[in-house]
């Protein structure tokens, strides 16, 4: 009996020592969130170019950071938010792209051609982005909401849901009391974390959460919700009462974008999925189904009036300006995660 | 009047444990997207399950994995019980809290810790990475589930079997076995129960090419979980539920027969 | 920031702990002159040092060490005083750490409070649901008793998430069950994003734990001895605590053990039917883990965590009758 299980173990463990096979010249290994993609466009990619997409999903950047750390080589494209990215490009873990083999990069919006989160644009192509706002119930405010102060007053009490996220949290507070959400000044981020204890102290809060906020809106759980603007286009997607405001003090720009690893197996593939990502057909039928904002001008002009007009997807340049990107905030992260502690362990 | 009592309290005690499975069920059913909105009936996501690649896939490791593990734990675990069983006083003590440590660690650290293993020895993680790692968290709950039965077993049947003339082998399998049975297949059901759902040590344990249900699931939490889910769900419960009671059914037939048929 | 290159002295332990095992197994097979039955312990124990104490020793060398490799034991600092890293790093950046960080902070140790105080109860609660239901079920004229008990296990097979976020649509304000109490006439409660949700999430999930157990210990019990003491005459109730809760206390305590542990490291529960509002312990660490990137103080966070645990479940075996020798008859 034990010898039986010995033998067997000491299978098991060799099995695993098989060392990875050599890359099919026709592969690209893409690491991207869940539900980011039209599946048809991955179809239509192997159909056209021969190449197979092995796809691979992740749930957090904070899961992907520690994956793609651990595995080099294993993935070709990756989605990082650009926080994550900036984090990578510091830790040296993506290679310059080859804008020759993607050439229809050229159509990425210009605001977004020499972003913060990539000086000079050399590491990434934008793959979609968006606001952080107010999400609100229409049939139950006194008046269209333009402020996060909103947020912060008696008049909701208890039907607030706020995000459980400390950077995202800690910026709306921020952004509120006029400072940057990038702030690195330990007297205005207590200044935010104060504002964040009193507002859960006071019962205006009814919940912090992620995923779960978008549903609760349509079902009418809460009035006021920070959301992010593709969240926010599901909810009225589904429930018309609801509407989206980035508010007058500004608030923060997200994008996510396409890199590719230092280590990866398949470059010339992997642009050449970047590249085919961008033409402004795919482009446009991937905007479409994720509802997300595009970052390529020919698509957005190919899907019309109903995108162009909608402010929620489609926000005037100045509501861009207010706006700030989140930036690696590695050597003060004690800071903000020490300060959110406070806030959720409030009573 | 006692016996209305019981079996109300049973009744009660299952409602509890099976409400939210009907909700699960029914939400399957939705044809809307979201679970905030009832927008009629519909059967669209069961259909959507059989053209997804990604769930049979991810279903396939899920059930081959988990019938492994348990498989593997069980082996080891009742083992390990028989032998703990036989220790003295101090190293039975230490033995225990060996196997007390795995269910103390959160999954994130079991996850990252078996990770940190995996990298340090140059494994590459995938599939048997993972089927090690549900073995690993799998044993103490078979040990926990066949150990009571051994305290419970006289303990002088086995030295009597071993007067009498048997073998050790024969003794254990013949004396030993059969009493703490109801405890190995509690334990492997553990065992299975436990594969099946676990995410967190799956996630680190597995390259992201190797996803199971919950991992998969888990993913999908983000932008909001697709009813498909649901109805994947729903399917496995029947499923389940009907080879269950199958297999109960002829358990307790043999039973019968054997009680029936045999001298007393 | 992962460190591959371990130093001499981790990878000097590793090895020992090795080499300990051997002679281990050496020293019983000389003991016992032979083979015995205990040495069936040993492919166990080998399997648990490779997969669960080398790691929690990988761990341990994070829990040690701070980001650049050095030994510290600053991390364990942080449980205590959970502003002790910001209150250093407010001084270097040139603040006053008592204007800004101020006191001691208390958010690891008030979570772990909580946390183990959350699992006490919902083993409480499990021991209270489940031990009737297991004793009702291992009744012996009760026949359907053994498909009860695979109905008990079948609700666990799905999906964890899946099963949490169906109480949220029975909990939620405007969930079934408020939508039923409106129906009636009746006012609204407040049945999420507080305690009481988590606690029920919490027995939801480990109430099965505590039945099998229990319900194993129950059902193979030998009849004939409450039988005897009611003959001698006995009531029922005293018979029961008396004969047949005593001989089923090894099944207890696994019960407790498989639900108390656990317990003590609950995420998403909290986070979903809780609505984020207080943190437990496994939230904790998974953020000090992930978002917080300190895989540091993340380790010390959890060895303290498992050393209180097990020092916890330790008390609990002094309890246990087992010294008595068991089945006496």
């Amino acid at each position: 009996m034990k010898k039986l299980i010995s033998l067997v173990l000491i299978a098991l463990l060799a099995l695993s020592m098989i060392p990875a096979q050599a890359q099919n010249p026709g592969v690209v290994n893409v690491f991207n969130w869940e539900d980011y993609i039209d599946e048809e466009v991955i179809r239509l990619f192997e159909e056209e170019t021969g190449i197979k997409v092995n796809y691979m999903r992740f749930t957090l950047n904070e899961d992907m950071l520690v994956q793609v750390r651990t595995s080099p080589g294993a993935f070709d494209v990756v989605f990082p938010s650009d926080y994550a990215m900036e984090r990578m490009i510091a830790e040296d873990l993506l290679q310059p792209i080859d804008f020759s083999k993607v050439p229809n990069e050229a159509h990425t919006m210009d605001w977004l051609r020499n972003p913060d989160y990539d000086p000079g644009h050399v590491h990434s192509v934008p793959y979609m982005w968006g606001t952080v706002g107010i999400l609100y119930d229409t049939t139950r405010v006194a008046a269209p909401i333009d402020s996060w102060g909103a947020l912060f007053s008696d008049t909701y009490k208890g039907e607030v849901f706020m995000l459980d996220s400390p950077r995202d949290t800690l910026g709306v507070a921020l952004k509120y009391l006029g400072y940057s959400i990038n702030s690195k000044n330990p007297e205005e981020i207590k200044a935010a974390a104060d504002l964040l204890i009193k507002q859960k102290q006071d019962g205006i809060v009814k919940a912090y959460q992620v995923d779960e906020t978008k549903d609760k809106m349509v079902a009418g759980e809460g009035i006021l919700a920070v959301m992010w603007s593709g969240d926010a286009q599901y909810a009225i997607n589904l429930n018309p009462d609801l509407a989206y405001v980035v508010p007058k003090e500004g608030s923060n720009v997200w994008v996510d974008g396409m890199v590719i690893p230092r280590e990866a197996r398949n470059v010339d593939n992997a642009h050449a999925f970047i590249n085919f990502l961008s033409r402004p057909d795919i482009a446009q039928m991937n905007c479409e189904y994720i509802e997300y904002s595009s970052p390529n001008q020919a698509a957005i002009e190919l899907m019309g009036e109903d995108y162009a007009q909608n402010p929620n997807l489609n926000p005037s340049q100045e509501t861009i300006d207010s706006c700030e990107f989140f930036h690696d905030n590695q050597d003060v992260k004690v800071l903000y995660e020490t300060f959110w502690g406070m806030v959720k362990n409030a009573k | 009047m006692t016996k209305f009592i019981k079996r109300g309290y049973l009744v009660l005690v299952l409602l509890f444990l099976y409400v939210p499975i009907v909700v699960l069920i029914l939400q399957s059913f939705n044809a809307g997207v979201s679970r905030a909105k009832w927008e009629g009936f519909s059967l669209k996501w069961y259909a959507d399950l059989f053209q997804s690649p990604a769930i049979t896939n991810a279903l396939y490791i899920t059930v081959t994995i988990a019938l492994l593990a348990s498989f593997f734990a069980t082996i080891i675990g009742t083992a390990a019980a028989i032998g703990i069983h036989a220790m003295r006083r101090r190293p039975q003590a230490a033995m225990m809290t060996l196997t007390n440590i795995p269910m103390t660690m959160p999954d994130i650290v079991t996850g990252i810790s078996l990770m940190l293993l995996f990298i340090f020895t140059r494994v590459q993680r995938g599939y048997v990475t993972m089927l090690l790692a549900h073995i690993t968290f799998n044993i103490p709950y078979v040990i926990l589930s066949v150990l009571p039965k051994l305290k419970q077993m006289n303990r002088h049947s086995y030295e009597a079997a071993l007067d009498l003339g048997a073998t050790p082998g024969y003794a254990l399998r013949k004396v030993i076995l059969p009493f703490v049975m109801p405890g190995v297949i509690t334990g492997a059901l553990l065992s299975f129960t436990l594969s099946l759902d676990d995410f967190t040590i799956s996630y680190f344990t597995t390259s992201p090419l190797v996803q199971n249900l919950s991992t998969l699931i888990y993913s999908e939490a983000r932008k909001g979980i697709k009813p498909t889910m649901n109805a994947l769900s729903a399917l496995m419960f029947v499923a389940l539920l009907i080879l269950l009671l199958a297999i109960n059914r002829r358990a307790t037939k043999a039973q019968e027969t054997k009680t029936n048929g045999g001298t007393k | 920031m992962i460190s591959m290159r371990f130093p001499p002295w981790a990878i000097g332990a590793m090895i020992l702990g090795l080499a300990g095992f051997a002679v281990m197994v050496a020293a019983n097979v000389r003991q016992n002159r032979g083979v015995k039955r205990s040495l069936f312990a040993y492919p166990y124990s080998l399997w648990m040092v490779v997969f669960t104490i080398i790691p929690l020793l990988l761990i341990a060398y994070y829990a040690f060490t701070d980001r650049s490799g050095q030994f510290t034991l600053e991390n364990f600092r942080t449980f205590w005083d959970s502003n002790h890293e910001m209150n250093k790093q407010l001084a270097e950046l040139g603040f006053d750490p008592a204007a800004l960080g101020g006191a001691r902070g208390t958010v690891n140790v008030d979570t772990l409070v909580y946390s183990l105080w959350m699992a006490f109860l919902c083993t409480v609660i499990c021991l209270f649901l489940g031990y009737p239901a297991a004793l009702f079920m291992a009744d012996r004229q009760f026949r359907l008793g053994a498909t009860l008990v695979i109905l008990f296990i079948i609700p666990m097979w799905m999906n964890f998430l899946l099963r949490t976020i169906a109480w949220m649509s029975l909990l939620e304000d405007n969930g079934l069950i408020n939508s039923i109490l409106t129906a009636l006439g009746l006012p609204r409660m407040q049945l999420m994003y507080n305690s009481q949700a988590v606690l029920l999430g919490m027995v939801y999930n480990y109430l099965p734990f505590m039945v099998f157990p229990v319900y194993n210990a129950l059902s193979k019990q030998d009849y004939r001895l409450s039988e005897a003491a009611m003959d001698l005459g006995a009531s029922p109730i005293l018979t029961f605590w008396r004969v047949t809760m005593p001989l089923s206390l090894p099944g207890v305590i696994s019960g407790i053990t498989m639900v108390f542990m656990p317990s003590v490291t609950t995420f998403f529960i909290p986070r979903v039917l809780g609505g984020g509002n207080t943190e437990m312990f496994g939230d904790l660490i998974e953020r000090t883990f992930l978002s917080a990137d300190n895989w540091n103080v993340g380790s010390a966070l959890s060895l303290i965590m498992m050393v209180l645990i097990l020092m916890s479940l330790t008390l609990l075996r002094k309890v246990d009758p087992e010294g008595e020798g068991g089945s006496t008859i």
